[in-house]
């Protein structure tokens, strides 16, 4: 009982509301005994992440064990293997377009926001700091894109994209995904271009830099948080996308990883099993990775959107 | 919108003349700025939209313009029992799911709120399923529920509890369960990250106070996490029905709509029957059908935020 009054008196804590409330280091947690913490803490957290990870260690499992042990479950546990083969990534990489499937994903994921980058950097700015005549309107209809789900465009976009000669070309992705991260990174940046104060620009302006110059020197270095955030999203969304990528590519070489496995490696083949996890583990690890290095930004990119 | 831009907008109109100055080609920089996004937006999201409702008027197939034929498509769903069916499985899809993922979302959110050892690493972990493509992990349950060699139905024999395999894609009631819990487990992490980020704005001297006054744990939630969450849930919430109701790639990956089109959605209806069978005038069709019940679910949300907002302006006085 003895830190409550302190933890009262502690001004920053109360008035930092907005900000994420530092560790508050016990809190109340002293109000319930460890038996209890037990049964309503740590038990369900612990069989809830054991579910959301198992699907992954399944994955990676499969991907290293040799054929007979992945179907004899009587002979071998299931849930462990003692001799661990790469022969599935091996004729992942060798025997299949994987590569090429690979290098097609990364190539249109980078592409396409890099594209959406720059429009949203330009739009963002312009909706925030020119706040041109019905600015306000027009980032209202760029949230409403956002809502404007992919199953409903490909349709159309298939028409449209064999209409420009797009068709089974990676351009025909590089083009239309920046529909899906536009509107959401120009969401985003808005945000962050909202937080850098007025006054630098101002000082620029009498010193006499235009515009673009102030956008550039200025605005996206102070940014750069949010731009990394807007990038890896976008790039995760590019990486995960699958009905543009199998409407608007046919020939086998030119499909991008998700579209690739399940078209390509789905045969009547028994044992196909194990080279299928181990292209969706190989598929998913770039981004994991990626994640794993970006954790904060990711989860900045998530609750901003959602939070404007 | 409207109350961030007021004031922003004095100390720049009564401070400084720079402002001022350029104000007379703000409209004209304004709009070369916004050119590369909006061309994007109009060529590749406004106009297919158009297009696609005109679509859905008219009889064009693959390699062949169409005629316009007025509702004859809508009329020929209308009889469709396959369309009908696919409307009640995406309500049911979405309704589930949607419900599920947000309780358990909540709840997540609420354990992950708790101080413990190894939170930050915790917190990562969970939001795995969300950043691996939703195929690849589809790929994964699709093995999992695999009729022969599903690692459940292996647990479950030798606990004793079933005698054989259940047939979990191949059975439509089991079908539908398993591409529901596969959407739950795959938007469950960004529910609960969203919420998670909202349940720390919330003061701790608030519960403190609740509970010296002797309020239980769950009169903590329901008097001040809950009505102080309601907006982002609201938010967090149209998201995830709007995202659920168009889900495609999961239902494509594991099942293809099987078994006898028992998880067939609208989405991968009229995929179907637009690129796989040609018909794009009747799969533009299935996918206009779609946009009424999208309205809703936005309108539903949209005025669902107005009344928190109203709410909470008055009882933050």
């Amino acid at each position: 009982m003895t830190d409550l009054p302190t933890r009262s008196i502690d001004l920053k804590a109360v008035l930092s509301a907005s900000s994420p409330t530092a560790d508050h280091s016990e809190g109340m947690s002293y109000l319930q005994s460890v038996p209890r913490r037990i049964v309503t803490l740590y038990l369900p957290l612990a069989i809830i992440v054991v579910i959301l990870l198992f699907p992954f260690y399944w994955m990676a499992l499969t991907s290293v064990k040799p054929d007979e042990q992945l179907l004899d479950m009587e002979t071998y546990s299931p849930f462990w293997t003692w001799s661990p083969t790469f022969k599935h990534f091996h004729k992942l990489l060798f025997e299949s377009y994987y590569p090429h499937w690979l290098w097609n994903t990364m190539y249109v994921a980078v592409c396409a926001t890099v594209l959406s980058i720059f429009a949203s950097v330009l739009a963002a700015y312009a909706i925030v700091r020119l706040r041109y005549k019905g600015a306000n309107l027009v980032g209202g209809l760029i949230f409403l894109a956002y809502l404007v789900p992919p199953s409903i465009l490909f349709i159309p976009l298939a028409t449209v994209v064999y209409q420009y000669g797009l068709f089974d070309s990676p351009l025909a992705l590089i083009l239309t995904y920046p529909t899906i991260l536009i509107p959401f990174s120009t969401w985003l940046l808005m945000g962050y271009f909202k937080t850098i104060p007025f006054e630098l620009e101002e000082c620029a302006l009498i010193d006499g830099a235009s515009r673009w110059q102030i956008l550039i020197k200025i605005v996206v270095p102070l940014a750069i948080p949010g731009l990394i955030s807007a990038f890896i999203f976008c790039f995760t969304l590019c990486w995960n996308e699958f009905i543009y990528a199998l409407t608007f590519l046919q020939s086998t070489s030119n499909k991008t990883v998700p579209v690739a496995i399940v078209n390509e490696f789905v045969d009547g083949d028994i044992y196909r099993w194990g080279s299928l996890m181990a292209g969706a583990l190989a598929g998913s690890l770039p981004l994991v990775i990626l994640y794993a290095f970006f954790v904060e930004h990711y989860v900045s990119a998530m609750t901003g959107a959602v939070k404007e | 919108m409207a109350d961030v831009a007021i004031p922003r907008a004095k100390p720049q109109m009564s401070e400084d003349s720079a402002w001022i100055q350029l104000k007379h080609n703000r409209n004209w920089l304004g709009f070369w700025f916004m050119v590369p996004a909006m061309a994007f937006l109009i060529f590749f999201l406004a106009y297919p939209l158009g297009l696609g409702i005109w679509l859905s008027f008219t009889d064009t197939r693959i390699g062949r313009v169409g005629h316009f034929v007025a509702t004859e498509n809508y009329e020929w769903l209308w009889d469709d029992s396959i369309f009908w069916l696919s409307v009640f499985n995406t309500l049911l899809y979405t309704f589930v799911a949607s419900a599920l993922k947000f309780a358990i979302g909540l709840y997540l959110a609420l354990l992950l709120n708790e101080n413990m050892p190894f939170k930050a690493m915790l917190r990562a972990m969970v939001l795995i399923p969300f950043i691996v493509p939703t195929v690849l992990s589809a790929l994964a349950f699709w093995w999992i529920f695999d009729s022969q060699f599903s690692i459940i139905s292996w647990s479950l024999k030798h606990l004793g509890l079933i005698n054989q395999n259940i047939n979990f894609l191949g059975d439509t009631t089991w079908a539908r369960i398993c591409v529901i819990f596969a959407n739950i487990w795959r938007g469950v992490p960004f529910v609960a990250i969203t919420l998670l980020a909202g349940l720390q704005t919330v003061s701790p001297s608030l519960y403190e106070a609740a509970t010296l006054d002797g309020a239980t744990r769950w009169q903590n939630f329901r008097y001040i996490t809950y009505p102080l969450l309601t907006p982002i849930i609201a938010v967090v919430m149209t998201f995830s029905v709007l995202f659920t109701f168009t889900d495609f790639q999961l239902i494509w990956a594991m099942t293809r709509g099987g078994p006898v089109n028992a998880t067939h959605l609208m989405a991968t209806l009229s995929y179907q029957r637009a690129i796989i069978a040609g018909q794009l005038g009747e799969g533009a069709a299935i996918s206009s059908a779609m946009i009424p019940f999208l309205l809703a679910a936005i309108m539903i949300s949209w005025f669902g935020l107005q009344r928190r907002k109203w709410q909470q302006g008055e009882s933050n006085d």
